[in-house]
């Protein structure tokens, strides 16, 4: 079990460097952060800089979710975002910003280009939670906080899956 | 020790309440909890948790008197319990908007009260013109009954209010 940076920790603020090298350190690091990341309240994402290690290195497992599309349990070395479209908001918390969450517009769906533990890269497309997620983790390797990208919730006019009461049912 | 106070204030809006309010509690030693601070209909309204290390309501009293009275603000302390670092997280959003008239917070809320709606938080305006003004509301809470219970709680009020517009949306909150 790694420990979890908290915000104001300055170390989140920092943009992460890439990986080269795809060792058996590597591969160490990968399973505690797995662990650590599992531990947590949510327990779908984490980044490597949340542990304080400033690499680009991240894992989000958002299969614990009934009913959405997902990777299962996806390892991200150097993720790039190369598309996005649509916008929504939605509420989301982070264990580096303990009791507190908050609303933040996210893209519906990206396109994503990440290299696994081997090194070997891979191009995802991924929408809704997942997006969210991974959009969120990539996020904390530029030294960004969800904290850095609210919203009001007074404006809020960006509802997804509104469910209106029918009339006279 | 700490010594909570819910401080509250209302006066008409002008430039520099909140630098002058902040800046007498700073100076006399306060530190602020969680606050809302919003213009309703002209007025500047402030309700603010205050921390005061010594001297209690007196001394509280004491420091923003002055100010609230240059600033013509109507100033009221309650001690609290300054419950901080256990937030609440929503789980349903409900908005509702219609043609303004009288019973329609009252008529909304009771319905999602009795459905196990706990608001959290509630939002109002009135917009539109004084001619054709409409209300517009939106509510973040928690559903202790469940979400299903309030849908179908609204759609019981929505079959005798079909004037009023309701959405309902669940809150998923992503803990990453």
């Amino acid at each position: 079990m790694l420990n979890i940076l908290t915000y104001p920790d300055p170390r989140l603020k920092n943009v992460s460097v890439s990986v080269t090298e795809f060792d058996e350190k590597l591969q160490a690091f990968l399973m505690d952060l797995e662990e650590t990341m599992r531990a947590g309240p949510g327990g779908v994402g984490i980044a490597a800089p949340q542990v304080g290690r400033l690499e680009r290195i991240a894992i989000v497992d958002v299969s614990s979710k009934p009913k959405i599309s997902h990777h299962g349990r996806l390892v991200m070395i150097n993720p790039e975002i190369t598309d996005w479209d649509g916008f929504e908001m939605g509420r989301e918390g982070c264990m580096s910003v303990p009791d507190y969450t908050g609303n933040v517009i996210r893209a519906t769906k990206i396109r994503l280009v990440a290299q696994d533990k081997q090194g070997v890269s891979h191009e995802y497309s991924m929408e809704g939670y997942e997006a969210r997620a991974v959009q969120h983790e990539i996020d904390h390797l530029d030294g960004l906080l969800f904290i850095d990208r609210l919203v009001s919730r007074r404006h809020d006019l960006f509802q997804r899956k509104v469910y209106e009461s029918k009339k006279g049912t | 020790m700490h010594h909570w106070f819910m401080v509250t204030l209302v006066g008409q809006d002008q430039i520099g309440i909140v630098s002058k309010i902040t800046t007498a509690l700073y100076q006399g030693g306060c530190n602020l909890g969680e606050a809302s601070m919003l213009r309703l209909g002209g007025n500047f309204t402030i309700m603010m948790m205050v921390d005061i290390p010594t001297g209690g309501k007196d001394a509280l009293n004491h420091l923003l008197q002055p100010v609230a009275k240059e600033l013509q603000l109507h100033l009221h302390l309650d001690a609290i319990e300054g419950l901080l670092h256990h937030h609440q997280v929503p789980n349903v959003r409900v908005s509702v908007h219609g043609a303004d008239r009288a019973g329609m917070v009252a008529q909304v809320t009771s319905v999602l009260a009795n459905a196990g709606l706990n608001i959290l938080a509630l939002e109002s305006d009135v917009g539109g013109n004084a001619n054709h003004p409409f209300y517009l509301m939106h509510i973040e809470g928690i559903a202790t009954a469940g979400i299903l219970a309030l849908e179908e709680a609204l759609r019981s009020l929505f079959a005798s209010q079909p004037d009023l517009k309701v959405t309902l949306e669940p809150i998923e909150t992503v803990v990453m």
